[in-house]
């Protein structure tokens, strides 16, 4: 079903991690995403890996919900460490017809599953502990100095809180459309590739028209209560960095100066 | 006579297996006989929208049967999508799922979908644009022109072209005005007589209901909490009122007079019932 979809939802609670400023959680992430892209030894990915199982116990995020989440991406790491573990040149342990098994090649596929699983699980633990809202406000944030250069920040993350906050509304709206569509004796599964671009017909068109609507309606609505951009618009709830937010970034920092250590050592 | 649809311990589980899990509906049994007109009254979220999307399978069951002429409609895809014709569903605000360029279009992409002759389209269009009482010069406009209430009609027409053996209608009424309103109960009854096809209307609207239904039947939190003709559900007002539903105004006027000592009918639902029950009171005094 279309409802069941998770895509960077976001799980309430009241966490040190879910507590940090959104800022924080975005500069942490990005030291944290260099840090594994830099990295090339066992033990640096072990840091990062112990690190990280730190930070997902602190935000009581349980295992089995990132292992769901992690579930369709199964197909790229399988392909890309199978990718990895034939095609890197080295020291053949095994070698049969075409296919060679070198030392090198299995120690690359078995980095790139640690690389992409850190990565993604990373990743999650951003937007599984922050709102939407939080995240845009945060980005908005860490982006005004881009404001001189007369880039509109502030419109960019209203469009971007917008889309999020619309995406479920749309979801369930496509839903009930289908089914509609569907008592009238619509066929959205069998027939060619044509077919069935065809038949997506009207679903799409009455969706497009109520998303025309809703943007309408929304754009009164906000001028009714007087919005007009970015400018001189004070917040309800104002980012402020507290002492926590500095530890925790001091901690980012040490997690990236260890990994350069280990890497520049070569273990 | 057997009934032409009938469910049995019908329940259905919204998102299984994740921590959202929720029971919509629990153990319904159901029947409707061909040609009644029935309604259906309860809350929101009391599981009415989830049930009628069963009786035309766009739902599966979690667990239980729906039987459409006596066969269970999951038995073969084919047939699931047979029944899909013969019992037709309307949404509510089915004017949003317009999309096609004309009117006429738009009412033919059910028999269409039912893979029809041009003629036999051509025919069940007109007759459907007939029953909503839409003019025959707008089936070449757009849809997108009209006003809500005719989208509204169109939307109706586009089901009942496809002459459903059930009927059913999910508040049709909801946010018209009186006069749109009563047009399409207007629509919806002359369609029941003409067709002698059963109907399943869903409202909010007690007076409505009261004058066009046979029985009634009252959901509660995922069930059937009760069943029977109008008159004898409204004789309970009490019940009805303690999970949040109203009985008709007239039938609390007709209460409160009762209360007064007035020896009036207990089962009275509609303004023309008053009236005359109590043009009768009136006139058995003046023989006293």
């Amino acid at each position: 079903m279309l409802r069941d979809i998770t895509l960077g939802q976001f799980f309430p609670g009241k966490t040190l991690i879910h507590n940090l400023d959104p800022r924080t959680k975005l500069i942490f992430t990005v030291i944290y995403f260099v840090a594994l892209f830099i990295s090339g030894s066992f033990v640096s990915y072990a840091i990062i890996l112990v690190f990280l199982s730190v930070c997902i116990t602190i935000s009581h995020i349980r295992l089995k919900v990132i292992m769901k989440g992690m579930k369709p991406l199964l197909i790229i790491i399988v392909m890309t460490s199978i990718l990895n573990l034939f095609y890197t040149k080295g020291e053949p342990i095994v070698s049969f017809w075409i296919i060679k098994l070198t030392y090198e090649g299995i120690r690359n596929a078995l980095f790139m599953i640690l690389r992409i699983f850190l990565l993604i699980t990373g990743t999650f633990l951003l937007t599984y502990t922050t709102s939407p809202m939080q995240l845009t406000d945060g980005l908005e944030s860490l982006l005004s100095p881009l404001k001189k250069i007369k880039v509109p920040v502030h419109e960019l993350s209203m469009m971007m809180s917008i889309a999020l906050r619309f995406i479920p509304t749309l979801i369930e709206e496509t839903d009930k459309i289908m089914s509609a569509q569907k008592a009238r004796g619509a066929d959205f599964e069998t027939g060619n590739l044509i077919q069935k671009a065809k038949a997506m017909l009207p679903l799409l068109i009455p969706l497009f028209i109520s998303a025309f609507r809703r943007a309408d309606e929304l754009a009164v609505a906000m001028e009714c209560r007087c919005y007009h951009g970015g400018a001189g618009r004070t917040k309800l709830k104002r980012l402020v960095m507290k002492n926590r937010d500095f530890l925790a970034l001091m901690a980012g920092a040490v997690l990236f100066g260890i990994t350069l250590l280990f890497n520049s050592l070569g273990i | 006579m057997a009934p032409i649809i009938k469910t049995e311990k019908l329940n259905h589980l919204y998102s299984a297996g994740t921590p959202f899990e929720r029971l919509a509906i629990k153990d319904i049994d159901f029947e409707a006989e061909q040609g009644e007109f029935i309604g259906i009254i309860g809350h929101t979220g009391s599981g009415k929208s989830t049930f009628i999307q069963h009786l035309n399978g766009l739902l599966k069951p979690t667990s239980g049967k729906v039987l459409f002429n006596d066969t269970d409609i999951w038995e073969s895809k084919a047939y699931v999508r047979d029944v899909r014709f013969k019992v037709g569903l309307v949404f509510q605000y089915p004017e949003y799922q317009l999309f096609e360029e004309t009117v006429y279009k738009d009412i033919a992409f059910g028999p269409k979908n039912m893979r029809l002759t041009e003629n036999e389209i051509d025919l069940r269009v007109h007759e459907a644009a007939d029953f909503v009482g839409i003019e025959h010069e707008l089936l070449d406009k757009s849809p997108f022109e009209l006003s809500g209430g005719q989208k509204r009609r169109i939307a109706i027409a586009g089901v009942i072209a496809m002459r459903p053996d059930i009927l059913i209608l999910d508040e049709p009424t909801a946010g018209l005005d009186p006069r749109g309103r009563d047009m399409i109960i207007g629509n919806i009854r002359s369609y029941h007589e003409k067709m002698k096809s059963t109907v399943i209307l869903v409202t909010h609207n007690m007076e409505e209901i009261a004058r066009s239904v046979q029985r009634l039947v009252v959901f509660e939190s995922g069930s059937i909490l009760m069943n029977g003709t109008p008159a004898e559900i409204f004789m309970q007002g009490d019940k009805l009122q303690k999970i949040g539903l109203a009985v008709p105004e007239i039938t609390r006027v007709i209460m409160r007079l009762r209360e007064l000592g007035l020896p009036l009918n207990p089962s009275i639902f509609t303004v023309e019932q008053a009236t005359e029950a109590l043009l009768n009171l009136k006139g058995g005094r003046k023989r006293a």
